[in-house]
């Protein structure tokens, strides 16, 4: 399976009526995430939800994929 | 002045009370003759209710404030007789792009579907949909709209309101059952209640310039993060009525608001956006700050608040004025059939609970979106500019670019008044959905849905052939009629053909609103004044039917 790029936001028992509703919700949770918190602390955060997610996926060659795509024109 | 537009000045005519020097007591006042305001007016008087309304002005909106009219609100003011008006004059558009640096990262259509009567959104100078709204209100002669009426005090009590007002002859007092208070966000009235509005301030300034100029960018919404013209800020561009262009600058905390409202500050931000020699000419400047906050409840006794006085929101997504026309729309049916003694009071509950909902929906999309635009820290401007850089090639990014969601009604779906659903449905029409817009025949003739229903509630009963129906139940649909809250029944059919009973038929020729409301033959949806869903099912029954009406008029037991 590719590494999923299209829209793919949701949350179990929630109905959404508004396209952007979805990621929305994922975008004030992942700032909300960050909130009071110093750079140095936030990039600490980052860098643990990183390798979390990472191991949720598991599948290494997905992994590496986004990766690759992470670091294009950085 | 304007070079656009001249401000109309509307005659003072001392009230009765001050000729008579007698004081009088009046079902409805209306305290704000802005669009929110008026539109509540408007709304009442033509249903039959006599309304006062009261402003301290005698002019419209000056200078630009609000420019976009959503779709739902347009089917309001369609419902009050201003919606041609405003559509005729404004610049329709559905499309918005967004443009990160100097590249186009993304773009939205705000009416992805063919077949509704309404443009996802107009643009028209606030100013218009005002002198639209007052030549309406001039026309019905239950409507006393009272100019240079200033209120200096409020009393409340149980049974409605006493209110002095100021006008070039002196101060009179005048008496009223139901107050609404329509003053928006600096509300003389709110403040004289000493009620309390909550919620935050945006530490960002923005610069409003609308300008005149011939120029043959499409009718489209652009909006730049980061454009070469005006680094490190965001720039909205917006087409008006008129040849006027709306463009707003982000300017950050730190600018001085006098100093960016001279021209000689303003016009090379203008020319490097441009970039070009194209003339043009100045017509507004100004540069605000905003915040997004709201009352507790919206009902206090007998004293209603609509519109901004109500809650505010940052104007990324229009949904201020848009939301305030959805107000009044959602108090007035209910305001009357309070005030005829068909329904308690705790139906106007309803009202603040609904509108606080929506109000709460509105505040979170225009604070996400402002995090968004003015991300607060740089880990937020990082992720920020991450999502924009990704969005070039992404589907998953371009859908979290947000550049403001735009207005778009409310799904009451936690409503009270709503009906839970006992049969399983598809689609989006859910109890307390605001209704989908399809092309019908009614008589024969080209309509929409939305200009059908409406104003009272209304049962629509799916059939497959309008003739078939048997004689039984189009007595009982005709019998719904007749009741203190009447319900008038349709039959909505891909057939033509007359009903018995002399049902009214809607002709489903295209088959939208089969798709849309997942309707099969025997499916019945109640709808609600203000064209939300109260219930549906998949058979009609009379018991059921008049169940939910009562539920959504807090008549049962």
């Amino acid at each position: 399976m590719p590494l999923n790029v299209k829209a793919n936001f949701f949350e179990p028992g929630k109905r959404y009526f508004r396209a952007f509703s979805p990621g929305d919700d994922f975008y004030e949770a992942l700032i909300e995430t960050h909130r009071d918190l110093s750079d140095e602390q936030s990039a600490m955060v980052n860098a643990k939800l990183v390798l979390l997610l990472a191991n949720h996926i598991g599948d290494i060659s997905i992994l590496r994929e986004a990766m690759k795509l992470a670091r294009e024109g950085v | 002045m304007l070079s656009t537009y001249q401000y109309p000045k509307y005659e003072y005519v001392q009230p009765p009370e001050q000729k008579s020097g007698t004081s009088q007591r009046y079902p409805v006042v209306v305290v704000g003759a802005g669009p929110v305001g008026l539109a509540g007016a408007i709304e009442l008087a033509q249903s039959g209710v006599p309304v006062v309304v009261l402003d301290d002005d005698d002019t419209v909106s000056v200078g630009s404030r609000g420019v976009c009219y959503a779709k739902r609100a347009l089917e309001v003011l369609d419902r009050i007789g201003v919606g041609d008006a405003c559509c005729d004059k404004g610049v329709s558009w559905n499309v918005g792009r967004t443009f990160f640096r100097d590249e186009e990262v993304y773009n939205f259509n705000l009416l992805p579907q063919p077949d509704h009567k309404r443009p996802g959104m107009i643009n028209l100078q606030q100013y218009y949909l005002e002198e639209f709204e007052i030549k309406r209100a001039q026309e019905l002669p239950n409507l006393d709209l009272r100019f240079k009426n200033k209120v200096v005090s409020v009393a409340t009590h149980d049974r409605g309101a006493t209110l002095q007002v100021e006008t070039p002859d002196g101060i009179y007092t005048l008496e009223t059952d139901w107050l609404i208070v329509a003053d928006g966000a600096r509300s003389g009235i709110r403040k004289m209640m000493n009620l309390e509005i909550e919620g935050k301030i945006f530490m960002d300034r923005f610069l409003i310039a609308d300008v005149v100029m011939k120029a043959d960018f499409p009718a489209e919404r652009w909006f730049w993060f980061d454009p070469p013209f005006h680094p490190g800020q965001s720039v909205l561009l917006h087409r008006q009525a008129d040849n006027v262009w709306r463009i707003d600058f982000q300017l950050g905390w730190q600018a001085d608001p006098e100093e960016e409202k001279k021209p000689e500050r303003v016009m090379p931000r203008i020319k490097a956006m441009l970039g070009d020699d194209r003339e043009f000419e100045l017509e507004w400047v100004s540069v605000y700050t905003f915040q997004c906050r709201r009352m507790q409840s919206f009902r206090h006794g007998r004293t209603l608040f609509v519109g901004d006085v109500a809650h505010q929101v940052s104007p990324f997504g229009a949904r201020g004025a848009n939301s305030g026309i959805q107000d009044t729309d959602n108090l007035c049916w209910k305001l009357k059939l309070v005030m005829e003694g068909k329904a308690p009071e705790s139906l106007l509950d309803s009202y603040s609970e609904e509108r606080v909902f929506a109000a709460d929906e509105n505040i979170m999309n225009s604070t996400r979106s402002t995090d968004f635009i003015t991300p607060k820290s740089k880990t937020s401007l990082t992720f920020r500019n991450a999502v924009l850089t990704l969005a070039r090639d992404h589907a998953f990014a371009r859908a979290l670019v947000n550049s403001g969601r735009l207005s778009v009604p409310s799904f009451l779906t936690e409503s009270r008044l709503n009906t839970p659903d006992t049969a399983s449905f598809k689609g989006d029409m859910v109890p307390g959905a605001p209704l989908d817009d399809a092309p019908i025949k009614a008589a024969g003739r080209d309509a929409w849905l939305l200009d059908r229903v409406g104003n009272r509630f209304m049962a629509l009963l799916y059939v497959s052939d309008p003739a078939a129906l048997d004689a039984a139940t189009a007595r009982a649909l005709k019998a719904l009629g007749d009741a203190p809250i009447p319900i008038e029944a349709v039959l909505v059919s891909p057939a033509a053909g007359s009903a018995p009973e002399g049902l009214p038929v809607f002709e489903d020729y295209t088959g939208r609103f089969a798709e849309r409301y997942d309707a099969q033959p025997g499916t019945v949806y109640l709808v609600r004044p203000d064209q939300h869903v109260a219930g549906r099912w998949r058979a009609f029954e009379t018991a059921r039917v008049k169940a939910a009406l009562a539920r959504a008029t807090c008549n049962a037991q």
